[in-house]
């Protein structure tokens, strides 16, 4: 019984501006694509948003050839400092333009009005800002005096931060010269349309960003077609490894961001206060749905039980809810589907032995929820500390030695994060050193920025997005 | 075995946690054994809960709640008797034109001035606190602060705001400071000690924690923030670690101990926060004026114009709230 409840403070979705049905942006020009009209929904309680007419094979064709003609015309002729400019103009409209996208975001994708706005939104424009700065610096960023752009570059990025993985991919591309077809999620296309409007705004010459809403089928069509020089994909690993397979022998350039497992690594003299904050934002962040998640708690035995009691009081104050409401902390799952496999994979932990704990908290009776869910006594063979359940669940582990943490850490088909929590810089740095994993966060985690390299090892892919390594990967070097 | 046993605590009553203090070394290691605090994160902590968003019938409810936690203070060298009685008389009764507007939990004056605050306030539900031990540098012999204290609770103080030693703190004399805190508490009689730790003078997140568990296993019913008279004082940040430690003194021996903030607090919006956080950090039990307190002189009058606003949804300008 609680004696200070919060009163419902829900952003308005009229601040969305959602118009009752969206085009798809070939060629500097929105159109109704030649796929189906299909009807994407808000997952949180599964009422339609808006009516998107796909793009189809044509589609596909016709952006191609648009990318094609920017590149060898307007686009790649133009000086750095040139395109700079329209980077800056683009990083901008998102800073005017803010509070719809974030709404925007919301509905289509479920995630809490919390983070849209402080998170995807600001992170979003700050990778535009970020290379902008680059456009005009290439020659001084240590790839020779004059590194030429890739070409026209077929991205394709996942639903659970699409405008931010919208944004981490177009803006480099841009920046060192390339042109872009863009393929976003088919269950979240709303907010790349929208900036696709604001590149249209923004003036940029026509053909240099399209944007093809649709279906899985049209993302392969782009991962085969001749016309394209890249390939920049952001999803699973089976998909990474149907792009890998496709491309070999092609001469296409590639880069996969795809799935993780993450160890959040807790030693006993850790910051402990902090480090339930670092392992609830690892897992519980965008509902579980973050590629870097840190989905495996490993804890050092002296302090399992402490942790495990304050993460436990610590989770029964999240507010599960309505992700429109600005006091809500998980909201919904993105689709039918990705609830499906989260339920499927909580169900094998319990079969396998391990023990489930969920906060008491009602969760709403349409749309797609899911509980925050911690496993104890879970072992390094069950299926939910080996495989991507990219959900709010938490497979908690022990360890007794820092080398026995290494081992378990580096014990996954995947290398994407890692967190390491501990007040002893010395121990910070060795295990930074020894786990193979792209990103290893010291007593943080989930931590973004521009300048920051991301990207991973194994089976989590290859490429970096962000900072001067990110360049490397649409420039031709 | 957790991190404070590690530490040397077991769970026991609040008197029996003292043998941590049996000597110097054994203090020490205790309140270095504590799990350290990370200033970054802590930051990040207390920040992400001020972005809570709080409304209609939760902020009503938190505007009176937190009248009804302020300590309202004046510690002027140019306090009169007059000053003060006017001052009871707005901690009574802080709305003259409303009587659904709580009191106040009390008054904070100096100790020459409890005995004009005890009488004006006869017959209210508002205690008298004093500051005492030389406040607010505690610079004197402990002879001359236990004095300060003896005649403010002869006087008639409910609740006496001690400062501790925090040149022997800082010095790493921590078994001193926790003696001082001892030889007060045992001259306050029946009247509640509350602890200023000075944390803008112990500069880091670890020292405050540290100072909060030495109060609290020495016996001060509250951990207070600041005198008000050192900048920076009550700080989110700083609030987040002394919540923390009254949960966790709770957690090992069933004492509810409690937090007062105190320096800086002057509008409703930063109140409100700090009850989000009082109530996600520590718990609903400290949503009670017996637990938690703003020390302000200002504040009150803010909250009184937002409920004004809640009640009648318009904003009066400050002439229509009493200056004192």
């Amino acid at each position: 019984m609680s004696i200070f409840d919060y009163a419902p403070a829900p952003e308005s979705r009229d601040i969305a501006r959602l118009k009752p049905s969206y085009q798809i942006f070939v060629d500097g020009a929105f159109r109704d694509g030649s796929g189906e009209a299909i009807k994407t929904i808000n997952p949180a309680d599964e009422t339609p948003l808006a009516e998107v007419t796909e793009a189809g094979p044509a589609d596909v064709e016709d952006a191609i050839a648009a990318a094609r003609r920017a590149f060898d015309g307007p686009w790649g002729s133009m000086p750095g400092r040139e395109r700079g400019k329209y980077l800056f103009r683009i990083a901008r409209a998102i800073q005017e333009r803010g509070r719809e996208l974030a709404v925007l975001e919301s509905l289509d994708n479920g995630k809490p009005i919390r983070e849209s706005r402080d998170v995807d939104i600001p992170l979003a424009a700050a990778h535009f800002f970020y290379h902008a700065g680059w456009a005009d610096k290439l020659g001084y960023a240590g790839f020779g005096p004059s590194p030429k752009p890739i070409g026209v570059v077929g991205q394709i990025i996942p639903w659970n931060f699409p405008l931010l993985m919208a944004a981490w991919k177009i803006a480099p591309a841009l920046a060192c010269g390339n042109t872009v077809v863009l393929k976003p999620a088919e269950t979240t296309p709303l907010t790349a349309l929208v900036l696709a409007e604001i590149i249209a705004e923004a003036d940029l010459p026509p053909g240099v960003v399209n944007v093809l809403a649709s279906n899985k089928s049209i993302g392969q069509a782009l991962v085969e077609h001749d016309g394209v020089d890249k390939i920049a994909f952001t999803g699973s690993t089976e998909v990474g490894k149907f792009i890998q397979r496709t491309v070999a022998g092609t001469g296409k350039h590639v880069s996969l961001e795809l799935g993780g497992k993450a160890a959040n690594i807790v030693f006993d003299d850790a910051p402990l206060d902090q480090a339930v904050e670092g392992i609830v934002n690892g897992i519980f962040f965008n509902q579980g749905q973050v590629c870097c998640a840190g989905s495996r708690l490993l804890v050092q035995e002296s302090i399992a039980d402490e942790l495990i009691a304050s993460l436990q009081r610590r989770l029964a104050t999240l507010r599960v809810g309505d992700p429109l409401d600005k006091n809500t902390d998980v909201g919904a799952i993105n689709s039918a589907a990705q609830l499906t496999k989260i339920r499927e994979l909580t169900a094998a932990g319990e079969d396998e032995g391990a023990t489930r704990w969920s906060p008491p908290c009602e969760l709403p009776e349409r749309g797609f929820w899911f509980a925050p869910t911690i496993f104890t006594g879970v072992s390094q063979a069950h299926r939910i500390a080996r495989e991507e359940i990219f959900g709010p669940v938490l497979a908690v582990l022990t360890f007794r030695t820092p080398a026995e943490a290494i081992e378990k850490a580096n014990n996954t088909a995947y290398g994407l994060s890692a967190g390491v929590w501990t007040e002893k810089g010395s121990r910070i740095l060795s295990m930074a050193s020894k786990l193979r994993a792209g990103v290893v966060w010291a007593n943080t985690f989930n931590r973004f920025d521009p300048t920051s390299p991301f990207g991973g090892y194994k089976e989590s892919g290859f490429g970096r997005e962000g900072g001067r390594h990110g360049l490397g990967a649409y420039l031709d070097v | 075995m957790t991190t404070l046993e590690h530490a040397g605590l077991h769970h026991a009553a609040g008197a029996e946690l003292q043998s941590v203090a049996r000597d110097d070394s054994s203090l020490r290691r205790f309140l270095y054994g504590l799990p350290g605090v990370d200033q970054v994160g802590a930051e990040g902590r207390a920040a992400g809960l001020a972005t809570r968003s709080i409304k209609t019938t939760a902020k009503a409810w938190a505007v009176d709640t937190a009248i009804r936690m302020v300590d309202l203070t004046t510690l002027e060298g140019a306090d009169t008797p007059g000053k003060v009685r006017s001052l009871c008389a707005k901690a009574a009764r802080p709305d003259p034109s409303d009587s659904t507007a709580p009191s106040v939990a009390a008054v904070c004056v100096y100790p020459d001035l409890v005995e004009t605050a005890v009488l004006a306030l006869r017959g209210t539900t508002v205690g008298v606190a004093s500051v005492a031990t030389a406040f607010p540098s505690g610079r004197a012999s402990l002879e001359t602060r236990l004095h300060d204290v003896r005649d403010a609770v002869a006087a008639g103080a409910t609740e006496i705001d001690m400062v501790i030693d925090r040149g022997a703190f800082l010095a790493g004399r921590y078994l001193k400071v926790f003696d001082d805190i001892v030889a007060t508490k045992a001259v306050c009689g029946t009247a509640h000690l509350k602890v200023i730790l000075e944390t803008g003078e112990l500069a880091t997140l670890d020292n405050v924690r540290r100072a909060s568990w030495l109060a609290l296993i020495a016996g001060g019913d509250f951990i207070k923030t600041s005198t008000g008279k050192v900048t920076p004082a009550a700080t989110p940040p700083v609030a987040l670690v002394m919540l923390e430690a009254v949960r966790d003194f709770f957690g090992v021996s069933d004492e509810l101990r409690g937090v007062k903030l105190a320096g800086g607090i002057r509008t409703s919006k930063e109140a409100v926060r700090y009850l989000v956080m009082v109530k996600e950090v520590a718990g609903d039990a400290w949503l009670d004026p017996r637990l938690f307190r703003f020390g302000a002189s200002s504040l009150l009058n803010d909250l009184l114009q937002q409920r004004h606003k809640l009640t009648t949804g318009d904003y009066d300008g400050p002439d229509y709230v009493t200056v004192d």
